[in-house]
């Protein structure tokens, strides 16, 4: 047992968010039900002691709301503000999506761990996202593209889709990823009625197997909803992927965001913070219950 | 450190004296069951409880904990900024805790202080209590403590071990926490040989006692698929009505929910006991469930206890066999019987 007289300090309170500040406010999506944020905490100090890896989340804290947990969309690279793609579905994303630049929330993070880059290095990687789930995916992709950064992994393959053109989210990044040559981009939509539209059509596993030719000495990033990851698993699977080798961010309800409130486990592991980042092969030995 | 000897007639000097300095609760009897109250001036104490109803967790683990507070008065500069709240925590005793529930707290502390996070709230409230566990002469039918590495005279988490020797208390110093609080209560005769004697022969006796068992041996080396995956859950989760009294009562159920409450553009974020039988547990905000099912529900909370726990930190089962959601389970769910059926389920041909 631990010896608990010396004076726990007020920043050692894991509960307790730090204030920020939104700086802008971003509609993605045609159907405004995603937006995204922009924010600046409000002490230097906190910015100075915040260090996220991609693929990690914060708890986003609205007084009087509530918490919910978001993925960090922004890359450690992009310094000075944190990036946060909020889908408009509960009690603080409603209250959220009325909330104006310059408003004051709460962040507490970053929690949870997060995508294996150590391992990754050296290996080309393969991103595969769909809808909304593709906020921890976008910051993953930022930072392997940074100059610093780019050298320590092979090819890099994205592949992003939603429903229609207009729910595709980060368009304009997406757009400037096409065009370069380090990064190969498959952008696809389910159905488009766009004669012009210029990118895939097609179902995200359809558009993997299509696209990627094998898994040998790669990694696969994989978020998306239930099905998405549940048809892409067999192509991921035929391509030579091992189950060691394909990475699944998870989602679940959450409160504390740091293991101890005790709704978001699977098995004996908190998705919070044994997760949200599990690789298929440590799925596979916890029960099916996500 | 040693065994002091508390007569019974002192025993309302010592806790008055005790009462200068500590709140003092003891188990008081209210509508048939009994639970710990401040003690009243000039109360006697009343011995005779098996345990209270209510496990001491909230002790520690308040049932709603004030976490922090807020203002959303506009025309403050601190305006939406969540703050933690001032509060006190007064030096508390708690006489007459059972050693199954003083047990129960550090199976339960291992998930508010660990090398990733500390709960300050868990942390405080641990050290400002003082725990004066008082071992149980005769367990109640129900009590299985002895399967669980636990028993009627358990020292682990308490700070003094009353032995209740009929004329007189011996009360065995196991911390320094304990060693102050009988010094603050004038406790202060050494126990004899013959003494400390019987009070090894009462501990001894008790045990025996103890007419329920449960096997654990094979928990930890199950495949947890296997236990997942296993026919009896339908059976085990069939009469029940998910009302929660089980998670309420259970000495080692911690898990709580984060909610803010507002006033006259005055908050709280408060936390409060919440409960892995109710659908809204895991409910995400999309409208997907993991554990919709009443019988998922019901698999959690035994899974939990009996092998996620046991994998997890690899020190037993979450379980003190105190019997409490024996005794109160409207429907008669029997933890003892779901021990057995998990114990001695088959393994898969697989593994």
């Amino acid at each position: 047992m631990k010896n608990h007289n010396e004076e726990l300090r007020l920043s050692d309170n894991p509960y307790l968010p730090f204030p920020a500040r939104i700086q802008q406010i971003i509609t993605e999506t045609e159907d405004r039900n995603l937006k995204t944020f922009k924010v600046a905490f409000i002490n230097k100090g906190d910015e100075q002691g915040f260090h996220s890896i991609p693929g990690q989340f914060c708890q986003i804290s609205v007084a009087g709301k509530g918490e919910i947990p978001l993925g960090i969309a922004s890359s450690p690279t992009e310094e000075g503000y944190l990036l946060f793609t909020v889908n408009r579905t509960g009690v603080v994303t409603r209250y959220l999506h009325h909330m104006k630049e310059g408003d004051t929330i709460g962040i507490r993070g970053p929690l949870g761990n997060w995508y294996p880059w150590d391992k990754m290095e050296g290996k080309s990687v393969v991103v595969i996202g769909g809808g909304f789930a593709f906020t921890t995916l976008r910051a993953g992709i930022v930072y392997m593209l940074h100059p610093e950064e780019r050298d320590r992994f092979k090819d890099i393959t994205v592949v992003y889709g939603a429903r229609s053109p207009g729910l595709l989210l980060y368009r304009k990044e997406l757009e400037q990823w096409e065009k370069r040559d380090d990064v190969n981009v498959h952008i696809t939509v389910d159905a488009t009625d766009d004669p012009h539209w210029p990118y895939n059509v097609g179902f995200v596993p359809a558009i993997t197997e299509q696209k990627i030719t094998t898994g040998e000495n790669s990694y696969a990033l994989v978020c998306g909803p239930p099905i998405m990851i549940k048809f892409t698993q067999p192509v991921l699977e035929r391509l030579g992927f091992k189950p060691e080798q394909v990475i699944i961010s998870l989602e679940m309800r959450m409160k504390c965001g740091i293991g101890t409130c005790g709704r978001c486990n699977i098995g004996e592991k908190y998705v919070c913070k044994d997760g949200p980042v599990f690789s298929l092969a440590q799925l596979t030995e916890l029960p099916q219950e996500y | 450190m040693g065994d002091k000897i508390i007569k019974k007639g002192q025993l309302p000097n010592v806790l008055k004296a005790l009462k200068k300095t500590f709140e003092v609760f003891v188990p008081v009897r209210e509508d048939g069951f009994y639970r710990l109250k401040p003690l009243k001036d000039g109360e006697k104490v009343d011995l005779r409880f098996t345990n209270t109803r209510l496990s001491p967790k909230s002790f520690v683990l308040p049932q709603s904990e004030r976490m922090f507070e807020f203002t959303l008065d506009e025309k403050s500069k601190d305006a939406h900024i969540v703050k933690e709240a001032p509060k006190g925590y007064p030096p508390k005793v708690v006489f007459g805790i059972r050693p199954c529930d003083a047990k129960a707290l550090r199976l339960v502390h291992v998930n508010f202080d660990n090398p990733e996070f500390r709960d300050p709230w868990w942390i405080k409230r641990l050290e400002s209590v003082t725990l004066l566990g008082l071992g149980c002469n005769e367990p109640c039918s129900t009590c299985f403590c002895t399967s669980v590495n636990c028993g009627p005279f358990n020292k682990e988490g308490l700070d003094v071990l009353l032995y209740d020797l009929g004329e007189c208390l011996l009360a065995r110093t196991l911390t320094e926490k304990g060693e102050k609080l009988l010094q603050v209560g004038g406790v202060d005769k050494d126990a004899d040989s013959g003494l400390k004697k019987k009070a090894d022969e009462l501990k001894t006796r008790a045990e025996k006692k103890i007419g329920s068992h449960v096997p654990t041996d094979k928990l930890g080396k199950k495949n947890v698929n296997d236990l997942f995956d296993a026919p009896f859950w339908d059976d085990v989760a069939f009469a029940c009505i998910n009302c929660g009294a089980c998670t309420f009562l259970c000495p080692t159920c911690w898990c709580f929910d984060i909610q803010d409450e507002v006033t006259k553009r005055q908050g709280d974020r408060i936390r409060n006991w919440d409960s892995c039988m109710f659908p809204l547990f895991t409910l995400h905000a999309s409208g997907h469930n993991p554990r919709a099912q009443k019988v998922q529900r019901v698999r959690q909370r035994f899974m939990h206890k009996l092998k996620y726990y046991v994998d997890k930190y690899k020190n037993g089962v979450a379980c003190v066999g105190c019997g409490r959601c024996v005794n109160h389970c409207p429907v008669n769910i029997d933890i003892r019987e779901v021990f057995r059926l998990m114990n001695d389920s088959e393994d898969s041909k697989q593994q």
